[in-house]
């Protein structure tokens, strides 16, 4: 009796252990998920791009206020943002796993409320992999699917540095993430892109990924081409010294509008997208000046 | 006379207080939302108990704690400019956060113990701490002056500091962002627990030493005279003050003006001692900031506008209105 109590037992444990799974977020922290979660809510746009590029983006039921693609999820609910997070409105929908950044506000009061989270935060090529394979292990994807995306994403990236033609290649470049002014380095997964591309940062890797510089720094540096995001539109020019630099006076600026912004400074499966638009960037912008 | 003139006014904040929790609970994310068909869902419920009820009386708690603080402030500074975070309590503590985020927002020491005491943590210590140095740069309590100007230097210098850690990472700045827009969006029981802890001690103190305040209206000479052990009671003066300022600010982020309109609404409803004007001063504060937090769940829904932007407009408006008010009877 106490013998078949026993195995029936162990034969419980495993088969929750065959549904459940352990993954590993990026503050290292173990979190344990009982079967595929069905509703999920996303509060960071390039999560929710992850999810939706495995294929599962109608077990979305929230996203925060900047998730804008793909199409399909125009529709569900908004959760707020990073800073204010609307705890109750994610509770309201019931979640099975909340994906967000690390530096998302009120984690910890969504964990108290019973809520598995996860924290996941890509800034390089690698984080970008490894992003997908975690939240397809914990979406219950095989990680096959994961990998097949990713190399669909490389494969992406690999073409967009070849159509970069012979006279683009070995320029120097400034990249402006956003007008405070911060930019981005040769360890962010924009500087990787532009190293395949086999082009010059003017920001080395040790300043880290994103740093915040000095608007001087750049006029000192004089870089062959500046590519900024649209918030940057208005101020770049205003700044003392920016329109004498030699990149301004020959216009070779490439200044993304909203919506290819988005798809440039996100780390999230449409990186190679934004390998095209740099891509096609350079080339035009070597093509008008030589 | 007074003394029940002080009981039926905090009578009628006490039951502002209530009534505004009792509203709190029946608005959200829906905007308003009457919540008394609904009870059976569990979901509703947990969005009841677990949220919207914490919430609500976390951000009376919070307001009581700064309604607190600022009486004791002004009258401990005998300056009605006087706010809680004169001592530098809410630079130390954006400072704390700010620390705490780029040392550990995307660290690998999750198992250590530092990070447990998580952001609150940091910024209730960051808070305590700022008082602590500002106590020693103005070597004590007895002088008023060196400790205002104590107080001043100390908040400038964390807050620069507080900036410059922030500055290096854009996520600690967005971060930031968030604790400086103070919002009780993410108070749970846990937090009301320790505010309300909180309250008691620093109220029970400072109502201890109201005699302390009253004498000190009359000049510290005299209140010398009479008697007081000034030095001592300024010290625990101090220490209720910057208690409550910390576990306010630790919970909820900087909250502008509660701390300050709170003390002069009272003194416009009614003149007494200052043990009156500390406890009514705590139910103002609840009540002022509890309804703007019902107000600014209200105003966006289902957006959340953090209550520190309303409160520093409203407060704002209402000291302008006051300053209009009071000029135009001395002209």
């Amino acid at each position: 009796m106490l013998e078949r109590l026993a195995s029936w037992l162990i034969l419980c444990m495993l088969c929750t252990a065959a549904s459940a799974v352990t993954v590993q977020d990026d503050q290292q922290q173990l979190v344990e998920i009982a079967r595929p979660p069905q509703r999920i809510v996303s509060l960071l746009p390039s999560l929710t791009e992850t999810v939706c590029a495995l294929g599962l983006c109608a077990r979305l039921v929230g996203v925060d206020r900047y998730s804008n693609w793909p199409q399909s999820i125009q529709g569900l609910p908004r959760m707020g943002g990073g800073i204010d997070p609307n705890i109750e409105s994610i509770v309201a929908q019931k979640p099975d796993l909340v994906l967000l950044a690390g530096s998302t506000r009120g984690i910890e009061r969504l964990q108290a409320l019973g809520i598995a989270v996860l924290r996941l935060e890509p800034r390089t090529h690698a984080d970008v992999q490894r992003v997908l394979r975690t939240v397809a292990q914990a979406l219950g994807v095989p990680g096959t699917e994961a990998d097949r995306v990713w190399q669909g994403i490389d494969a992406g990236v690999q073409a967009a540095v070849q159509s970069l033609q012979p006279q683009a290649r070995r320029q120097r470049v400034y990249f402006e993430v956003s007008p405070a002014p911060y930019g981005a380095s040769e360890s962010s997964f924009i500087g990787e892109t532009l190293q395949r591309m086999g082009v010059a940062n003017i920001l080395p890797a040790a300043m880290g990924p994103f740093p915040k510089i000095n608007p001087e720094f750049v006029v000192r540096a004089q870089p062959d081409v500046i590519m900024a995001g649209d918030s940057s539109r208005a101020s770049m020019l205003q700044r003392p010294g920016w329109s004498q630099m030699r990149a301004v006076r020959e216009d070779r600026i490439c200044v993304f509008p909203p919506e290819q912004a988005d798809i440039v400074v996100r780390a999230g499966p449409r990186m190679a997208e934004g390998a095209r638009l740099m891509a096609q960037c350079l080339n035009r912008v070597s093509g008008g000046a030589r | 006379m007074s003394s029940r003139l002080v009981m039926l006014w905090a009578l009628v904040l006490l039951c502002i207080g209530g009534a505004g929790v009792l509203l709190g609970t029946a608005v959200g994310s829906q905007g308003w939302q009457v919540w008394w068909g609904a009870t059976q869902d569990p979901v509703m419920q947990q969005i009841l108990w677990d949220i919207r009820l914490p919430r609500s009386l976390g951000a009376w708690l919070g307001g009581a704690l700064l309604g607190l603080a600022g009486a004791v402030a002004q009258g401990l500074f005998r300056n009605p400019l006087a706010d809680p975070y004169l001592l530098g309590s809410a630079s130390g503590a954006s400072l704390g956060v700010s620390l705490y985020l780029s040392l550990f927002g995307g660290s690998v020491l999750a198992s250590a113990w530092l990070p447990r005491l998580g952001m609150t943590g940091a910024a209730f210590v960051g808070a305590v701490l700022a008082v602590v140095l500002t106590l020693m740069l103005a070597r004590g309590v007895q002088q008023t002056l060196r400790l205002l100007l104590a107080g001043v230097v100390v908040g400038v210098v964390l807050g620069a500091l507080a900036s410059l850690v922030a500055l290096f990472e854009p996520q600690v700045l967005q971060a930031m962002q968030g604790f400086m827009l103070g919002s009780t969006a993410f108070v749970g029981w846990t937090s009301c627990g320790l505010m309300a802890l909180a309250l008691l001690l620093s109220l029970a103190l400072a109502w201890a030493l109201a005699r302390v305040l009253d004498a000190l209206t009359l000049g510290e000479a005299t209140a010398q005279s009479l008697g007081m052990p000034l030095r001592l009671a300024r010290l625990l003066l101090v220490a209720a003050l910057s208690m409550a300022t910390a576990a306010a600010v630790a919970q909820m982020g900087l909250i502008a003006f509660v701390g300050l309109a709170a003390p002069h609404a009272v003194r416009s409803l009614l003149r007494c001692t200052h043990a009156g004007v500390l406890l009514l001063s705590a139910l103002m504060g609840g009540a002022l900031l509890l309804l703007a937090d019902v107000l600014a769940r209200a105003l966006l829904a289902p957006q959340d506008l953090p209550v520190g932007v309303l409160t520093a407009v409203l407060g704002g408006v209402y000291l302008l209105w006051r300053m209009k008010s009071t000029s135009g009877v001395r002209a």
